[in-house]
């Protein structure tokens, strides 16, 4: 082919591939009424993945799943342009806003517990346990480049250097362990080594002696023979080491938390997103513990499927964002 | 030419010399041997994972189970859309600036800002399509959405390949033909641009090779993660290899970081094939042009 017919050609394929959309118009392949739409956070990700899975499996309607982050995912949600977003934090306040300026009603399902493992390098010997205050200690704001060695956490400790790991600021789990342990959501010290994929920290803490970093509990489990993990005491209670039964009485506290999925009220009534959910609610503990999360007991179970059936808008949280040592039977059976 | 470098050669070489040319050898050695350990580093990953049902497979909890194909294709739409937007367009702004546009003060200021956004973040890029495609042209999160915001990206750096290869035709070629009575668009049609064209592929490979990886831009447009069925038109919702091979690297379970690593594989493979065509293509005009 010389140069001059390439060109022509390139020149006709281009004009045709141009004007051929234009004739399809937007959407008209893929047919967007049967699709359930779904975005939010990549911590509830894996969970909707198995449920979507399973219930196409069952002969569900197609399922699409974004992953824009928890707030990422409000922002679609209450733009009207998901009908379920999946978030590791309750709804804020200005999200809660949002949603209201713009009509959009939503029911609030929690869908699983998650714990948050604090964990030190595996040859850690003098670490036997954490109190909240000593985690305190490590990560307020006021630590920063104050507080450097183990040794002015506890006396008694080593004056080993100490080096945190953490969750990037964007991150759900960062704004609850930030809660919990420094008080205020969304702050605390900013000179600790921060990464958006949990993989990284999990490599950070297992080549460090001197670290201490936390992120969710299923990437402790999966690397067991790597990390230590550090009992949790809080006020005059037994240290506790997060595990699937610690973690879904509510006794590993304050560090287990419910994870939410929000319904879009409209949009629940369209047939196959009300079966989505219905199906998620039988099915969908089995496939949170398969993927590494800890399923709701059966009462809580049985709560949420009965705010769903009713359809109770709203958040329980009223838009106050993340609360710390809360049970999702305690949440749901106060209305 | 030949006989001046050949005189060079039998000159003896320096100390200086010597050492410079060692330096430079070792100066392409690390990153080569970095890369090379990569690549076999993921290979070795990879190999037990890739076969026919990862290729075809759709998303799925199980590592084991879990395929790329709606990643793949998703990515093979938006490259060729890509190519179809971005290559006509880069081509024809860097015709106008080094052919018509001149020293104009037009085409200066244009200049100046076709460097400045080579160096804008893709992320930038990735915020402008949402606003302009997504939400303002309501193109939706679509696959055509996410290649214009490609084609944004990628068309400094077809325009700058273009200029240069331009730039490397005789300018008493285009004397010749005009003094033969050829017209400005004649010159450029029949004698500029088939001399160019091999430096214009050049360009599109280096466009393609940085669409294809690109990850932060398809996220904010809206690129999906989940999805069990192909994009069959350019409005449909989409995803990618990156964002599949991003989303498995990130996931607790060892397992799934082998399908990452199968992943990336596929996504090396498929952007070597795709440069390949314009390889070969390159070569056969290459050699005609001469």
């Amino acid at each position: 082919m010389g140069a001059r017919r390439m060109l022509m050609t390139v020149t006709a394929v281009w004009a045709a591939a141009l004007t051929a959309p234009a004739c399809g118009g937007k959407g008209g392949g893929a047919g967007d009424g049967a699709i359930i739409k779904i975005d939010g956070s990549s911590t509830v990700y894996p969970i909707t993945e198995a449920v979507a899975e399973e219930y196409q499996k069952a002969g569900g309607a197609r399922v699409t799943i974004g992953v824009s982050g928890t707030g990422g995912g409000f922002k679609k949600f209450c733009g009207g342009e998901t009908a379920i977003t999946g978030a590791s934090r309750p709804i804020k306040p200005s999200e809660v806003k949002a949603c209201e300026a713009a009509g959009v009603q939503y029911v609030e399902l929690p869908v699983a517990y998650d714990g948050i493992a604090v964990v030190v390098h595996k040859d850690n010997a003098f670490v036997d346990h954490l109190t909240v205050d000593e985690l305190k200690k490590m990560w307020a704001p006021e630590a920063q480049k104050t507080v450097a060695t183990w040794s002015q956490i506890r006396d008694g400790f080593p004056a080993t250097e100490l080096h945190l790991f953490g969750p990037g600021v964007d991150s759900g789990t960062y704004d609850y362990f930030t809660k919990a342990i420094v008080g205020t959501e969304h702050s605390s010290r900013g000179d600790y080594t921060s990464s958006e994929d949990d993989n990284v920290l999990v490599q950070g803490v297992s080549r460090d002696a001197g670290a201490l970093g936390f992120f969710g509990f299923a990437y402790y489990a999966e690397n067991q023979d790597k990390l230590k993990i550090v009992p949790i005491k809080s006020g005059d209670g037994a240290p506790v080491v997060p595990s699937v039964e610690t973690v879904a009485n509510g006794t590993y506290q304050p560090l287990s938390r419910p994870i939410f999925i929000y319904v879009n009220v409209a949009e629940a009534k369209r047939p196959e997103v009300a079966a989505f959910i219905d199906y998620w609610n039988e099915h969908g503990g089995k496939l949170a513990a398969e993927v590494g999360y800890i399923a709701l007991p059966d009462k809580a179970k049985a709560l949420v499927a009965k705010r769903f059936a009713a359809r109770t808008p709203g958040s329980v949280f009223e838009g106050k964002g993340a609360t710390v040592g809360v049970s999702v039977e305690d949440l749901l059976g106060r209305e | 030419m030949s006989t001046s470098s050949v005189d060079i050669k039998r000159r003896g070489r320096n100390l200086g010399e010597r050492a410079f040319i060692a330096l430079s050898l070792v100066a392409i050695a690390i990153p080569l041997l970095i890369l090379v350990g990569l690549v076999a580093n993921t290979l070795v990953d990879a190999l037990g994972r890739i076969d026919w049902d990862f290729l075809v497979g759709y998303p799925s909890r199980r590592a084991s189970a879990a395929g790329i194909f709606p990643a793949l294709i998703g990515s093979l739409w938006l490259i060729g859309l890509t190519a179809l937007i971005a290559l006509p367009l880069g081509v024809g702004a860097a015709l106008w600036l080094e052919e018509y546009g001149g020293k104009s003060r037009l085409a200066g200021f244009i200049e100046v800002n076709i460097a400045n956004l080579a160096g804008v973040p893709s992320i930038i890029y990735g915020l402008l399509g949402l606003g302009l495609f997504v939400r303002f042209l309501d193109l939706g999160r679509s696959v055509l959405a996410g290649a214009l915001t490609l084609s944004l990206l990628v068309m400094p750096i077809v325009i700058m390949a273009t200029r240069e290869a331009l730039r490397t035709v005789p300018g008493h070629l285009r004397e010749a033909a005009a003094a033969l009575g050829a017209t400005r668009w004649q010159v450029i049609r029949q004698v500029v641009l088939p001399m160019a064209l091999p430096g214009v592929l050049t360009g599109a490979i280096l466009a393609i090779s940085r669409a294809i990886g690109e990850t932060a831009p398809l996220i904010v447009v809206g690129a999906l993660t989940y999805m069990t069925f192909l994009p069959a038109d350019p409005g449909d919702p989409f995803t990618a290899l990156p964002i599949q091979i991003y989303n498995w690297v990130s996931r607790p379970q060892e397992a799934f970081l082998v399908n990452a690593a199968a992943g990336i594989m596929v996504l090396l493979v498929t952007m070597l094939t795709l440069n390949s065509v314009a390889v070969l293509l390159r070569n056969r005009l290459q050699r005609r042009t001469r």
